[in-house]
C-alpha cells in the first residue's frame, strides 16, 4: 500500500537511520528503521516527546541532500525524508508562532547559510521584505486543468477546490446558443455559458476561467439537454470539487498537447489512450473519491470528527486500519487540539492523503495555481 | 472495473421491476377547473361537465367517469348529449363541433372522440355567419339544428356532419310573414334558443335575440307561429304537453305565451318580472315543470334587482307560494332539472335540480320539504379554502373508519337523504382493497378526512381548529339567517368560502395515528394541537404549553405575526377529533415539521428556529433545541422575506401575463386564419425569445455555507427506536434535519407504562451530524437488521407488522436534497450513497418508503424509495441499496404548485393538485391501482320514445 520506497533499503545493512533533531538550542539523537518510518503523525508525536514539547505547536523541516530546507508535514513528505536521508536525516524544528516560512523552499541550496542563519536568528530575518504567502503546510491546490491529453485541444477541464479556501466559488452562468457543426451543416443549439466573474472569488483567481467560456460537462456529465437550474443545482451539488469542461471563449491560449513538460505524468500517462470513456470515468471516480471526506458527526458534545467509511471491503482495508488509528492518536491527546478543529470548515486535506489513491501534486502533473 | 459497470443488466432483476413498477395517472378528485359547460342525458343518466382547457368530464353513478380532452385545448361551450344514444355533441369557442361516444372495449366503456366539424359559409361571407349560437339535436337523432349568429338555422347530418343545405332556415324565410312594423325594427338577428315541439317532433321553436319567437314546421318549411317579444330574449322552455311555452328576457322578465291552431299570432298570457319593480338583471335560463297537484315549478336563473343584489350568483325556484332564491358562492355555469322523463308519465314531477358554479356543484333535492341540498358523492370541492397541506394515511383500521364517518355524519345532518339522482352506468371496478384516508389542511384552520379509497373522493368528516382561539369572526355568524317576510328570499348554498378570516389558523402540518386515534396539527402561527377521537360532544379545557425556541438568543425581534389568542376557560366540541393539548411556538413562525408518536405519547414539532418536543401524556415540555445560526437575521426576524416574495410573485405574475396574451390570442383566431394566428405566435414567441437574450437570466454557482438563511429551519422529524449509543441497549430516539444539512439525534428515556405519569421523560442530545455537502435535509429513516425501515409506532402492537430485527446493526439513511446517504449505527459511519444531484441535476422534493407487491406472485413484496425531485420526476430508488431503479416524467417542472402538493401513499400511489380544485391520482405500482372502470350501457330504446326529452339537450348557449 506505502509507495515503494527507492533506495529505502539503502547502503545501511540493518536498515536503520540516524536522526539528529534541533529545537531552539537543543539536539537530540535517535534512531528510526527505514523500511518502517511509520506515519508522520507517530513521528511528530515522537519529536514532541523527545523534545519534551508535547503541548507546542511546531514545524517541523529537513534538509534534503541538496541542502534545502523542506518542510515535513504529511505522510508523503516524511517518507520522501526518510529515503532520501543518507546517512543522517536533520530534522529542524520551529515554533509555529515564530516560525519563518519563507526559510522554506526548493531554491535554498545558494542561500543555505543563510538559511540556517536565519533558522537560528530568525530576527535577523527582518530587514529581507520576504513575499510572506502562507504556511506551506497550509498550501492546498486551487485549481488545475486535468485531462490535458484526452481532451480536444479547443477544451480545457478545470478542476476547482473549494474545500479548504474560503473563497466564493464567484461565478455565474446563463443560457446561451452555441453553433455547432453538424451533418446538416452549421446549426445554432442552446448552451450553458459563464456570464460573470465575482472579482477575487476562486474562478477569477485561477484565470482558468473567464466570461462566454461555454460550459460543456460538470464532474464528467454532458450538460448538452439540461436547464440552466439543472446545470446550477449539479455544479453546486458538485461544489466542493467542482470540475468543469469548457470551450473557453478566448481559444488562444489552450494547453498544447505535445509538450508533456506539465501537461502529463503519473497518473495521466497510464490513461493516455485517445480518449477513452473508461479512463475519463475513471478519472472522475476518483476525483470523487478525493471529495469523500464530507461529513462530520459530533458525539454526545464532544469534539467534532468526520465520519469514517463503513465496512472495509478488501481494498480499502488498510486505510481504514489508519483513520482508527488516527482517531486514537486524536483522543489520546498527542495531536494539539488546533490540528483537529474542524469548525474553520477545513478538515479535509490531513486525512486525504491517507487516501491510498491519491496523487500526490508533483504525480498529478496539474498545473497549480495559486 | 466491476463498479463501473452501469446498474440494471441483470436480466431476472429487469424481469421483477417490470412485475413491480408501472406508472398510470388513472383519475382527477376533485372539481373540475375553471368549467364553462354543462350538459346532462336524461336517458343515460349521465351528466357532462366541458372546462376551459378543452376538457369533458362525464359522472354518473359513484364510480362512473369518464374523461376526454379535445386537442385543441379550447373552452368547451356548449354540452349536448344526442337523444336515446351513447353520445354526444360538443360545441368549442373556436365554432367547432365534436361528436364523441361511448363506446365499450374490452368490458369497460370509454370515451372517444368520433368526428369534428367546423361549419363554413359561402366563400366571402362574415365569420359570423356561421359562428353557432345554439344547438338542438333533433329527436330523430340523425340532425342537428345550429343556429347562427346571422339568424340562418343549418341543418347538418349525424354522424356524418354532412350539411343539408336545402334545409337551411333562413331568416328571410322566418322573417316573411312578420308584419311590416315590427321587421323592420328588428332585422336580422342571432339566434339565441332552439327548442323542439315535446310531442310534435315535427315543429321547432326558434327563439332571436331581439324577442321575436317563430314556431316552424319542419314539414312544410314555413313558420307557422309567430310571437312578437318585446324585450330582448334569453332563453325558451317549453311545457310538457307543448300547449304553452315560457320565455325569458334580458330586463328580469318571463312571460308565458300560448299555442294553438287558431291564433297564429297570439299575445302573451302572462308578463311578470319577479323581482321588479326597480330595474332587474337578466332571466338568462328558465324551466318550467308541471306536477301532480298542479302547481308547476318555475325555475330561473337572475333576475335579481340590479341595484341591491345584481352581485349576486341566484337562481330562485318557485313552487306555489314557496319562493326561494338560492345564492350560490360563485357564478352559476348552467343547471338543470332532473325529472321523470317516462313517456307516459303526464307530469314532469321534478326530483332535484343541480347546479353547476364555477367553484362547486350544488345539487338541490326539491321533493323534501324546504329543499335541502344533496351531499355529492364526487365533484368535491377541494378548495372551499385553499389547501395548504395534505397527508394520506393507508389501511384504515375499520374501527377508526367507522368512528370517523359517524362524527361526519353528524356534521352532515342539514343534508338531504335523497339518494344520489345522477346514476348512470355500472361501475365494474373491483372494491378498493383497502381503506384509505387523505387529510387536507386547509387555509382556514379546517382538516378535511377524505375516503380516497376509491374513485370517488368522498368527504367524510370535517376538523375545524378554530373554536380553540379567539379571532375575530364569530363561528356562528357565517350563516344569514333571514326573516320570514325578506326579499329576495335568498338563501345561501354550497361551501366554496375562498376568504379566511385570519391566515395564522392555516394548517401546515398534520399527522395522524390511525391504531391510536391521536391526531396532531400544526398551523401557520407557531400552533401545534393534539387531539383524541371523541365519539361524542364535549366540553373541556384544552392544555396550553408555550415553546421558547430561541432560549439562549437575544436581542433579536421577531417581526412576523403575533401568536394567536387563545380562549381562555372550557370549549364546547363537537363529536369528532378534539383538542386536548396546544402548543405555541414561541416566536410563533409556521411550524416546518411535525412527527408523532403514539406509543410514547410524544410530539415534535419544529420551526424555523428550532424544534421542541413534548410529551402529551403529563403535559409538560421535555426540551428544546436551537437550530438557529446567530447571524441569520431573515429567520429571526420572521416572515419579513415577504418583501423578496412578493416581488418574485410579482414578476411571475407579469410572466403569466404574458403568457396568457399569447395563448388568448390562440383562443380568438377564428378557423379560417388558424395558420396566420399561429405564424403571428411563432413571430411573438421569437420576439419573446430575443428579448430574454438581451437580458439573460443569470444563475450564481455558490457553494452552500454555515452562513446562508435558514440553514436552521427543521424539514423533519422522525422517531426511531434503534442504537443510538452502543451496539447492545437500543432506545428511543428523536432525529431532526435541517435545511442546512445537519442531522441532531437525542437520546430519549420514556418511562415504562406502569411508572409513565410519575417519571418524566428526559432527553439527551446523542449526535450531531452535520453534512458537507449542506443541502436541506428531507428525510430520515432507521432500517432496521432486515434492512427493513422500521415499523410506524403501535403497528406492531397491533400485529400489522413484523416486530423489527433487533439483532442485527441498523443503519441510518439521511435524504438531503442532493443525495442519498445510509451510515451505521450507533458509530456512524458511511456506508453508501447516492449523489442524485450530481449526476442528474434535480433536486429531491419529497421521498417516501412505498411497499410494491409484485403482479405476478402474491408473497413477493419489497420496500423502496418513492422520489420527487424537482423537475417533476418520480424516481424509485431500491433499499437499502440506493440503486436507481425507474424514473417516470409525471408534473411539468414549472408546475410549482402540484409538484409542492404531492403525497405519496404507503402503496405506491400518490397525488398531486393539478388546479387549486383537483387531485391527480397516480400510480407507481402494478398491484395497487385505483383507477375507473364502469360500463353504460344503452337502455332500451321504445320507438316512440323520442317525445320526451330533456330540457338540458337543447340547452342555453350561454355559459
Amino acid at each position: 500500500m506505502n509507495r515503494p520506497h527507492r533506495g529505502a533499503a539503502g547502503s545501511r545493512g540493518l536498515g536503520t537511520m540516524e536522526v539528529k533533531s534541533k529545537f531552539g538550542a537543543e539536539f537530540r539523537r535517535f534512531s528510526l528503521e527505514r523500511s518502517k518510518p511509520g506515519k508522520f503523525e507517530e513521528f511528530y508525536g515522537l519529536l514532541q516527546h523527545v523534545h519534551k514539547i508535547p503541548n507546542v505547536d511546531v514545524l517541523v523541516g529537513y534538509t534534503d541532500i541538496h541542502g534545502d530546507l523542506l518542510p515535513i508535514n504529511n505522510d508523503d513528505n516524511y517518507h520522501k525524508a526518510v529515503s532520501t536521508a543518507n546517512p543522517l536525516l536533520r530534522i529542524f524544528i520551529q515554533r509555529k508562532e515564530d516560525a519563518d516560512y519563507s526559510a522554506f523552499g526548493t531554491d535554498t541550496m545558494t542561500r543555505k547559510k543563510n538559511v540556517l542563519s536565519n533558522v537560528l536568528r530568525p530576527d535577523n530575518h527582518k530587514k529581507k521584505p520576504h513575499i510572506v504567502i502562507s504556511m506551506p503546510q497550509d498550501f492546498r491546490p486551487v485549481s488545475s486543468i486535468i485531462d490535458v491529453d484526452i481532451l480536444p485541444e479547443t477544451h480545457r477541464r478545470v478542476r476547482l477546490y473549494k474545500y479548504g479556501t474560503d473563497k466564493p466559488l464567484g461565478f455565474y452562468i446563463r443560457d446561451g446558443s452555441s453553433v455547432r457543426v453538424t451533418p446538416h451543416g452549421l446549426e445554432k443549439v442552446p448552451g450553458i455559458f459563464i456570464s460573470r466573474l465575482v472579482p477575487g472569488g476562486l474562478a477569477q483567481s485561477t484565470g482558468l476561467l473567464a466570461v462566454n467560456d461555454e460550459v460543456l460537462e460538470v464532474n464528467g456529465i454532458e450538460v448538452s439537454g439540461k436547464s440552466l437550474d439543472q446545470v446550477t443545482d449539479m455544479m453546486i451539488a458538485n461544489s466542493r470539487n467542482l470540475i468543469i469542461t469548457v470551450r473557453p471563449a478566448n481559444q488562444r491560449n489552450n494547453v498544447v498537447r505535445n509538450s508533456r513538460t506539465s501537461g502529463s505524468s503519473g497518473q495521466s500517462t497510464e490513461s493516455s489512450l485517445p480518449s477513452s470513456t473508461p479512463n475519463i470515468l475513471a478519472n472522475f471516480l476518483q476525483g470523487e473519491e478525493e471529495s469523500d471526506e464530507e461529513d462530520i458527526i459530533i458525539e454526545d458534545s464532544g469534539e467534532p470528527q468526520q465520519i469514517p467509511k463503513a465496512e472495509p471491503t478488501s481494498e480499502s482495508l488498510e486505510s481504514l486500519t489508519q483513520i482508527e488509528l488516527l482517531h486514537e492518536s486524536t483522543q489520546n491527546g498527542f495531536l494539539p487540539s488546533s490540528e483537529m478543529n474542524h469548525s474553520a470548515g477545513s478538515i479535509s486535506m490531513e486525512y486525504e492523503v491517507q487516501d491510498p489513491n491519491h496523487k500526490s501534486l508533483e504525480e498529478d502533473g496539474t498545473i497549480i495555481t495559486l | 472495473m466491476r463498479r463501473f459497470l452501469r446498474p440494471g443488466h441483470d436480466p431476472v432483476r429487469e424481469r421483477l421491476k417490470r412485475d413491480l413498477f408501472q406508472f398510470n395517472k388513472t383519475v382527477e378528485h376533485g372539481f373540475p377547473h375553471q368549467p364553462s359547460a354543462l350538459g346532462y342525458s336524461p336517458f343515460l343518466r349521465l351528466m357532462a361537465i366541458g372546462t376551459r382547457s378543452g376538457a369533458i368530464k362525464l359522472y354518473g353513478a359513484p364510480g362512473v367517469e369518464f374523461m376526454g380532452l379535445h386537442e385543441e385545448n379550447n373552452t368547451v361551450m356548449q354540452i349536448h348529449f344526442i337523444p336515446d344514444q351513447c353520445q354526444l355533441v360538443t360545441l368549442l369557442d373556436d365554432n367547432s363541433l365534436h361528436l364523441w361516444s361511448l363506446k365499450q372495449h374490452s368490458g369497460a366503456s370509454e370515451l372517444r372522440e368520433e368526428h369534428r366539424f367546423t361549419l363554413k359559409g359561402p366563400p366571402g361571407s362574415p365569420p359570423s355567419a356561421t359562428q353557432i349560437t345554439a344547438v338542438l339535436p333533433h329527436s330523430s337523432r340523425d340532425v342537428l339544428y345550429l343556429g347562427t349568429e346571422s339568424g340562418n338555422i343549418f341543418v347538418v347530418e349525424l354522424p356524418s356532419f354532412r350539411v343539408l343545405e336545402d334545409r337551411t332556415i333562413t331568416s328571410e324565410a322566418v322573417l316573411q310573414r312578420v308584419p311590416e312594423d315590427y321587421c323592420n325594427r328588428r332585422s336580422c338577428e342571432l339566434v339565441e334558443a332552439l327548442r323542439e315541439h315535446p310531442k310534435n317532433p315535427d315543429q321547432i321553436l326558434i327563439g332571436y335575440s331581439r324577442g321575436l319567437i317563430v314556431l316552424w314546421d319542419l314539414q312544410n318549411n314555413k313558420a307557422t307561429h309567430h310571437f312578437l317579444g318585446s324585450q330582448q330574449l334569453e332563453n325558451l322552455y317549453w311545457q310538457r304537453d307543448g300547449s304553452k311555452f315560457i320565455s325569458c328576457h334580458y330586463d328580469g322578465s318571463y312571460t308565458q305565451w300560448p299555442v294553438s291552431s287558431d291564433n297564429r299570432q297570439p299575445e302573451p298570457l302572462e308578463n311578470l318580472v319577479p323581482y321588479g319593480p326597480f330595474p332587474c338583471k337578466a332571466i338568462s335560463k328558465i324551466y318550467w315543470h308541471t306536477t301532480k297537484n298542479g302547481l308547476p315549478y318555475i325555475i330561473f336563473q337572475g333576475g335579481m334587482p340590479r341595484a341591491s343584489y345584481g352581485d349576486r350568483h341566484s337562481i330562485s325556484v318557485v313552487h306555489g307560494s314557496q319562493q326561494t332564491a338560492f345564492d350560490f358562492t360563485s357564478r352559476v355555469i348552467d343547471f338543470f332539472i332532473i325529472f321523470s322523463s317516462e313517456p307516459t308519465a303526464e307530469f314532469d314531477d321534478p326530483s332535484a335540480m343541480v347546479v353547476l358554479a364555477e367553484e362547486e356543484l350544488v345539487v338541490i333535492d326539491l321533493k323534501t320539504a324546504g329543499w335541502p341540498a344533496v351531499h355529492p358523492p364526487y365533484l368535491a370541492s377541494l378548495h372551499c379554502s385553499a389547501i395548504t397541506c395534505s397527508h394520506h394515511v393507508s389501511n384504515i383500521p375499520l374501527k377508526l373508519w367507522e368512528r370517523i364517518i359517524s362524527a361526519g355524519s353528524k356534521q352532515n345532518i342539514h343534508y338531504s337523504n335523497m339518494p344520489w339522482p345522477i346514476d348512470g352506468g355500472t361501475n365494474i371496478a373491483p372494491d378498493p382493497p383497502q381503506r384509505d384516508l387523505l387529510l387536507t389542511g386547509h387555509e382556514d384552520g379546517t382538516v378535511r378526512f377524505w375516503d380516497a379509497s376509491g374513485v370517488c373522493l368522498h368527504l367524510l368528516y370535517k376538523l375545524s381548529t378554530v373554536r380553540v382561539f379567539l379571532t375575530d369572526a364569530d363561528p356562528n355568524d357565517n350563516m344569514n339567517t333571514l326573516g320570514e317576510d325578506e326579499w329576495p328570499p335568498l338563501r345561501k348554498v354550497g361551501t366554496f368560502d375562498p376568504y379566511s378570516d385570519d391566515p395564522r389558523l392555516g394548517i401546515q402540518k398534520i399527522y395522524l395515528c390511525k391504531y391510536s386515534g391521536y391526531l396532531a396539527v400544526a398551523g401557520t402561527a407557531g400552533q401545534v394541537l393534539v387531539m383524541e377521537l371523541n365519539d361524542e360532544d364535549a366540553e373541556h379545557v384544552v392544555d396550553h404549553a408555550e415553546a421558547d425556541l430561541l432560549q439562549d438568543q437575544e436581542g433579536y425581534r421577531w417581526k412576523g405575526h403575533e401568536k394567536l389568542k387563545t380562549r381562555d376557560g372550557p370549549v364546547r366540541f363537537e363529536a369528532g377529533f378534539q383538542p386536548f393539548v396546544l402548543v405555541q411556538c414561541q416566536p410563533p413562525a409556521v411550524v416546518t415539521s411535525l412527527a408523532l408518536h403514539s406509543e410514547w405519547k410524544l410530539v415534535a414539532f419544529g420551526t424555523s428556529h428550532g424544534f421542541g418536543l413534548f410529551d402529551h401524556q403529563q403535559k409538560r415540555l421535555v426540551f428544546v433545541k436551537c437550530t438557529l445560526h446567530p447571524s441569520d437575521q431573515l429567520a429571526l426576524e420572521g416572515p419579513l422575506s415577504r418583501v423578496k416574495s412578493l416581488k418574485k410573485s410579482l414578476r411571475q405574475s407579469f410572466r403569466r401575463i404574458r403568457r396568457s396574451r399569447v395563448s388568448s390570442r390562440k383562443r380568438r383566431g377564428g378557423s379560417g386564419n388558424a395558420s396566420e394566428v399561429q405564424e403571428a405566435n411563432a413571430k411573438f414567441d421569437q420576439d419573446t425569445l430575443q428579448e430574454m437574450e438581451l437580458a439573460p437570466v443569470q444563475r450564481k454557482i455558490e457553494a452552500r455555507s454555515a452562513e446562508d438563511s435558514f440553514t436552521g429551519f427543521v424539514r423533519t422529524l422522525y422517531f426511531a427506536d434503534t442504537f443510538l449509543r452502543d451496539s447492545s441497549r437500543h432506545c428511543p430516539s428523536l432525529w431532526a434535519g435541517t435545511n442546512g444539512g445537519t442531522v441532531y439525534a437525542f437520546c430519549l428515556r420514556v418511562p415504562p407504562a406502569e411508572r409513565r405519569m410519575d417519571e418524566p421523560v428526559r432527553a439527551e442530545q446523542a449526535k450531531e451530524i452535520q453534512l458537507m455537502h449542506r443541502a436541506p435535509v428531507v428525510g430520515i429513516l432507521v432500517l432496521d437488521g432486515r434492512s427493513t425501515p422500521l415499523p410506524e409506532p403501535l403497528e406492531v402492537a397491533h400485529d400489522l407488522s413484523k416486530s423489527p430485527d433487533m439483532q442485527g446493526s441498523h443503519q441510518l439513511l439521511v435524504v438531503s436534497e442532493e443525495q442519498f446517504k445510509v451510515f451505521t449505527l450507533p458509530k456512524v459511519s458511511s456506508k453508501l450513497k447516492l449523489k442524485l444531484t450530481a449526476l442528474e441535476g434535480c433536486r429531491v422534493r419529497k421521498v417516501t418508503v412505498a411497499n410494491f407487491g409484485s403482479c405476478k406472485t402474491d408473497d413477493y413484496s419489497e420496500n423502496d424509495l418513492a422520489v420527487l425531485t424537482n423537475l417533476g420526476d418520480i424516481q424509485i430508488i431500491s433499499l437499502p441499496f440506493l440503486k436507481l431503479q425507474i424514473r417516470y416524467p409525471c408534473i411539468r417542472k414549472e408546475d410549482v404548485s402540484g409538484i409542492a402538493s404531492c403525497v405519496f401513499t404507503k402503496y405506491g400511489q400518490g397525488f398531486y393538485l393539478i388546479s387549486p380544485s383537483e387531485f391527480e391520482r397516480f400510480s407507481l405500482s402494478t398491484k395497487w391501482l385505483v383507477e375507473p372502470r364502469c360500463v353504460v350501457d344503452m337502455p332500451e330504446v321504445t320507438s316512440n320514445n323520442h317525445v320526451h326529452k330533456s330540457g338540458m339537450e337543447n340547452a342555453a348557449r350561454k355559459s
